[in-house]
């Protein structure tokens, strides 16, 4: 049992544990920081598969961004220090049971199908020389379009956000500009 | 225990997702469901990156869906929690039992 698969299994069960510690805390501030380590523990599953761009991009959007962004959200909309209402049995026993059958019957299709190609995995880490000229290729299966389509996107969420998030105006006196 | 591959990283993405859709059916508050959307996000990301090293070497596609879904994940982030903090506003909770206007 090598050094990697050790690490590997570490991973693995931060990433679990802290997953299902963020599902089933009635702190909602508990929640929030354990979905920061589950976040983690996939960027480490990234840097495990020699992927380092994607592990970085892991890390600056989601532990540096996304969660910060909730827990600023949890600030203005929580009273942060108290339970979350206990819930009723039946249904946490149902979400429960619903969860596992899916996954049961994931698991399932997986083990039945056989994956073909490169079982060790070895000798395909992408340098970010190849990523970024695929990304902004026009030929041979490149990205430009969609990068294009997603920047564009993003100024649409940044419009829509500070437009939804504006305070209100329509309960003041309009003053009539002529 | 075995060598880790792609089977045991297709186990914990799927065990990843269903952590997260366990935790979307018993939440009732707004920015914990929107918890476990990242998580399940998360978890279809990591098996995009698994099959792209194990199934499909020397190709890039499964990585650049995995760009695009964090830069889509990050967007729906910020519109959902401008959506749930103007629900605050309006209803002073964020809880999705309070939000019934547009039931029926």
């Amino acid at each position: 049992m090598s050094g990697s698969t050790i690490i590997f299994y570490m991973l693995a069960a931060l990433t679990l544990v802290s997953a299902v510690m963020s599902v089933s805390t009635r702190r909602i501030f508990r929640a929030a920081i354990f979905l920061l380590f589950t976040l983690i523990g996939i960027a480490g599953l990234y840097f495990w598969m020699e992927y380092e761009f994607i592990a970085a991009v892991q890390i600056v959007v989601y532990v540096g961004g996304i969660t910060v962004l909730i827990i600023f959200s949890i600030f203005l909309t929580q009273e942060a220090g108290e339970l979350l209402p206990k819930q009723q049995a039946g249904r946490q026993l149902f979400s429960a049971l619903a969860a596992f059958c899916g996954f049961a019957l994931v698991m399932l299709q997986v083990a039945k199908y056989s994956f073909n190609g490169n079982s060790t995995g070895a000798g395909n880490n992408p340098s970010v020389a190849d990523i970024g000229n695929q990304m902004l290729g026009i030929e041979n299966g490149g990205y430009a379009l969609p990068f294009e389509v997603i920047s564009v996107l993003l100024l649409a969420a940044l419009v829509g956000c500070i437009v939804i998030a504006l305070r209100s105006t329509a309960e003041q006196p309009v003053v009539d500009k002529k | 225990m075995q060598e880790p591959g792609l089977y045991h990283l297709l186990f914990i993405s799927a065990a990843l997702f269903f952590i997260a859709v366990f935790g979307f059916f018993t939440r009732r508050n707004l920015i914990t469901m929107l918890m476990s959307i990242e998580l399940m996000l998360n978890s279809v990301n990591l098996n995009f990156i698994a099959f792209n090293k194990y199934v499909w070497p020397g190709r890039l596609d499964g990585l650049f869906f995995t760009i695009f879904i964090i830069a889509i994940a990050a967007a729906e982030a910020a519109v959902a929690i401008a959506i749930i903090i103007n629900l605050y506003r309006t209803h002073k909770s964020i809880d999705v039992e309070q939000a019934e206007e547009l039931k029926f």
